[in-house]
């Protein structure tokens, strides 16, 4: 018997193996009913503390899975697709843009966690039945790469009625409404600056051309759209690392408040100022939920979990790993949050119903107004 | 008569045996395939019990649909020809010449196939976008441009081409043409009459691959195109993952497999008829060193193809891996910071070779059966139109697939959402149809009298295959494998669509790396791009070692 035959009876027989190991229905899945095990399904971006999760553990007495499920649109989606069954106890980062989508379609079931009281009162939400709880917040705003405007001697911009003018043609670059979750945010600040030029149908009879017209100036002064976050701000935000390097010619870019903190903390060594800045009147507010799942097969670990997420431990530990500001009162904010990214003090919301009635339609006008 | 009786009861035997080599392929494909899209399709489509299938119209009626078909099937033939016309004479050179470093370099050209779409963007655009190599040389700029898109096709698939053809190519025996060429034939004659028939049906195969790859295409179209240029791939995703309208999403899903359909119906159309006995010879002695300036022109005008199209955007990913002083990123790697992962980054590359392994396991096990199935002349019509099911996979999109899974497999007995094992599964369904395809034409080309001639003097059907089949289509398995192992490593559609405990594989990690902002995280995206290459490419050389020589051993 040759070594390849060998090898092909092998390759054969593990192959077999293989198949009767997922036909035996062996699931580790979170659909079990091991009441000592919780699980929480989250995006990608989920991050905690090794400590911080296994003190929790060790209090509450409950193992805790987390399953990441793609990014926050697709995250949010599959939840709701597998509801009646769903994949865990606890969903945690549907945010204030597709909030509507997780409460319509019933994704959650009424919870007030422990703590609720602490939550500051701009962030509160679904107030009469507690189906979701806030849990961060992050402004989407434009950033700025310092080294281009100091050369080039010119004011960097501070508004969105900045960006539409000549000075700044041809200078941004920002995300596709329809796939990316900071596209979409920058799409509804604009909404909610210069509203909808009476097109929605909760119009407050606004003044104006509304956002589509604020989107056409902006289109003539150049504006770039790519699809997602990461290629805007990585090949063509001349201010992050990868955009320096792929020589990138966008010195403005629709990302995060706390994208220069990052570029502080992730640089080797540390700068002692932050290479990029924020224009502070261009952020949109975004609040991300937890909620307990519908169906969950272990309701009481969940509701421990949701608990946990507001303990002060939880909110201290947060920002550094997610990038995002704690909403419980008292809760510690990294000093380089403090020095690189300070809060927007007037940043752009919108009421959730009002997103909820428009979201769509605004993004399909959108698309046909900037993409076509 | 008792003769005739033989004949009746050995045919019976051969359908027998026929139905069992196919009967797990299908249950397969039934499970894992079919009932996954099925289910998501209806949960579009079905509304409280009952079919809309007037949505169908009503989404074809929209003039965007109609200009993302077109647009999703115009640059899939452009770049499916471009592809045929830089990579086959790359297939030529392969399979006929012998050069130093033969062996890395055909491992090299598979590597740009298991790279993730969010790297190759990236590297892409440092030859064809702003300050890229083109523009340093002539000031020309195509990101953005629909030739950006074509030759990332071409840099994606170029493999596909050297490894179904050029694998082919070097078993056809070159004393036929020289036989022909002696007996008066021009050398185009020769080459004409005697390869070209030959080469047929692999060339097919490896152009309908490209075709559904890029007719699928996603990760390409959506960086290098902007959000100008959309495919049908990208539609169904942004339908499906961000506006969540799942009735138009199940009504393009129905329309990319129609057209998938008619692709691969003209495909068995015009193949089935063209397979014919081939004499393969052992593939190690038909290469030789270019002679005369005709071919060393040849082989300096592939190298440089390859070097352009194909190394230079790997290289500016090495080049921007190595940005911080002694291998800082790589360093980085190896540090738990606790938070994004669980576990430090580097172990990607442990997750990312145990799913390659079960996956490559699984899909040459499944695809090697179907086309042992397959090979048969007499094979009836069910097994012809099983052969294009096989394709399926190909030509459905992963978030089809991936939704799918979701819903369908979420019951016990097969309650798999979460398990790791579904995400080989998921690999190996893009992986089956390579292994068949790559398997197919050398399987069919072994000539049916040795078979018969081994039957006769008694060998089992296991036997006549072990004896006769394996050792010529030994070479074949290798490339299959070694293609399921590529595609299961770079897989990032269904791989990111399964929810897992926190084991990211190596394409999940860059994508997580890539999306937060910092240096380091940038850094640590391209060192980990760069040893998905080289494991990559190590794993490929491994399995090219395994070839055999004349003698049948190591």
């Amino acid at each position: 018997m040759s070594i390849t035959h060998k090898a092909t009876v092998l390759v054969v027989g593990l192959g077999l193996v293989t198949l009767s190991a997922c036909g035996s229905g062996s699931s580790d899945g979170g659909s079990g009913g091991d009441s000592k095990t919780v699980t929480l399904v989250s995006h990608d971006s989920w991050a905690v503390s090794k400590n911080v999760l296994a003190d929790f553990e060790k209090r509450s007495g409950y193992k805790v899975k987390v399953l990441k499920d793609g990014d926050a649109g697709q995250a949010v989606n599959k939840a709701i697709l597998t509801k009646d069954n769903p994949q865990g106890d606890v969903f945690f980062g549907v945010d204030n843009t597709l909030l509507s989508r997780a409460l319509d379609n019933g994704l959650f079931q009424s919870y007030e966690a422990k703590g609720s009281d602490l939550i500051q009162p701009e962030y509160r939400a679904d107030q009469d039945k507690h189906r979701v709880t806030p849990i961060d917040t992050g402004d989407i705003c434009v950033n700025y790469d310092k080294a281009y405007f100091s050369k080039h001697k010119l004011t960097p911009p501070d508004s969105f009625d900045d960006l539409i003018k000549p000075a700044y043609k041809n200078l941004l670059v920002t995300e596709n409404a329809s796939t990316s979750s900071p596209g979409l945010a920058f799409l509804l600040g604009s909404a909610a600056k210069y509203g909808d030029g009476g097109t929605s149908r909760s119009s407050e009879a606004e003044s104006g051309g509304g956002w589509p017209d604020y989107w056409k100036k902006l289109k003539a002064n150049g504006v770039k759209v790519v699809d997602g976050w990461e290629q805007a701000y990585n090949e063509e935000f001349s201010g992050s690392a990868g955009g320096k390097k792929a020589k990138a010619d966008r010195p403005l870019v629709v990302s995060y408040a706390s994208s220069p903190p990052a570029e502080v903390i992730y640089a080797d060594p540390k700068p002692k100022t932050a290479p990029t800045g924020v224009a502070a009147g261009t952020c949109f507010r975004q609040v991300e939920y937890a909620g307990l799942l519908s169906n969950a097969s272990n309701a009481k670990g969940g509701k421990a979990l949701l608990d946990f997420l507001l303990t002060k431990e939880f909110q201290d530990d947060m920002p550094l790993n997610m990038f995002v500001y704690p909403v419980r009162k008292g809760a510690q904010v990294p000093p380089e949050f403090a020095e690189y990214g300070p809060q927007a003090k007037d940043p752009e919301t919108l009421d959730p119903a009002r997103i909820a009635d428009n979201r769509d339609q605004w993004v399909k006008s959108w698309t046909s107004l900037v993409l076509k | 008569m008792d003769l005739a009786r033989t004949e009746v009861t050995r045919r019976a035997k051969g359908n027998a045996a026929r139905l069992g080599l196919v009967a797990l392929p299908v249950v397969f494909f039934a499970v894992f395939f079919a009932y996954p899209v099925a289910a998501i399709v209806a949960r579009g489509l079905k509304v409280d019990g009952v079919w809309r299938l007037g949505r169908i119209a009503d989404v074809l009626g929209q003039s965007d649909v109609r200009h993302v078909l077109w647009f999703t099937t115009w640059q899939a033939l452009a770049s499916t020809a471009l592809t045929l016309l830089v990579a086959l004479p790359g297939a030529y050179v392969f399979a006929r010449f012998d050069f130093p470093g033969k062996q890395v370099l055909r491992a090299v050209v598979t590597v740009p196939f298991v790279l993730p779409t969010v790297v190759v963007g990236t590297a892409f655009l440092a030859l064809v976008g702003r300050g890229g190599l083109l523009d340093e040389l002539w000031g020309v700029r195509l990101d953005t441009t629909v030739w950006a898109i074509l030759l990332a096709h071409v840099f994606f698939n170029y493999a596909v081409v050297v490894r179904t053809v050029g694998g082919l190519w070097a078993q056809l025996d070159p004393r036929q043409e020289e036989a022909a060429r002696m007996l008066g034939a021009s050398r185009f004659a020769a080459w004409r009459r005697i390869t070209l028939p030959a080469l047929g049906p692999a060339v097919a195969a490896a152009a309908l691959m490209v075709f559904l790859f890029t007719f699928t295409s996603f990760g390409v179209v959506q960086i290098l195109g902007g959000p100008t240029f959309s495919t049908l791939e990208v539609e169904i995703y942004r339908q499906t993952s961000e506006i969540f309208d799942l009735s138009t999403a199940a009504v393009l899903t129905i329309i990319q497999f129609a057209a998938v359909g008619a692709v691969l119906a003209l495909h068995a159309w015009t193949v089935r008829r063209r397979e014919a006995t081939l004499r393969l010879v052992d593939a190690s002695g038909t290469a030789r060193r270019p002679r005369g300036a005709g071919q060393w022109a040849l082989l300096a005008g592939v190298l440089g193809s390859i070097v352009v199209l194909l190394l230079l955007p790997l290289a500016v990913l090495v080049q921007r891996s190595l940005g911080a002083p002694d291998f800082g990123y790589y360093r980085a790697l190896t540090r738990d910071d606790g938070g994004l992962f669980l576990v430090p980054p580097i172990e990607a590359i442990g997750n990312s070779l145990r799913y390659a392994v079960a996956a490559t396991a699984i899909a040459v096990l499944i695809g090697g059966l179907a086309a042992a199935a397959l090979t048969r002349r007499d094979a009836g019509r069910f097994v012809r139109g099983f052969d294009a099911l096989l394709m399926l996979p190909l030509g459905v999109s992963a978030v089809t697939v991936g939704f799918g899974f979701l819903i369908a497999l979420d019951e016990p007995p097969l309650d798999l959402r979460s398990s790791w094992i579904l995400v080989p599964l998921a690999q190996a369904l893009v992986g089956v149809p390579f292994v068949v395809r790559t398997m197919l034409p050398v399987l069919r080309a072994v000539d049916v009298r040795l078979r018969e001639a081994a039957a006769v003097l008694g060998a089992s059907p296991w036997r006549a295959w072990r004896e006769v089949d394996l050792p010529m289509v030994r070479r074949a398995l290798l490339i299959a494998a070694g293609f399921a192992f590529a595609v299961s490593l770079g897989e990032f559609g269904a791989t990111v669509f399964i929810a897992r405990p926190d084991n990211p594989t190596l394409p999940v990690a860059v994508a997580r790396l890539l999306g937060r902002a910092g240096e380091i995280n940038y850094g640590q995206a391209m060192a980990l791009s760069t040893i998905l290459m080289i494991v990559c490419a190590v794993a490929l050389l491994v399995l090219e070692r395994l070839r055999t020589d004349r003698t049948g051993e190591f």
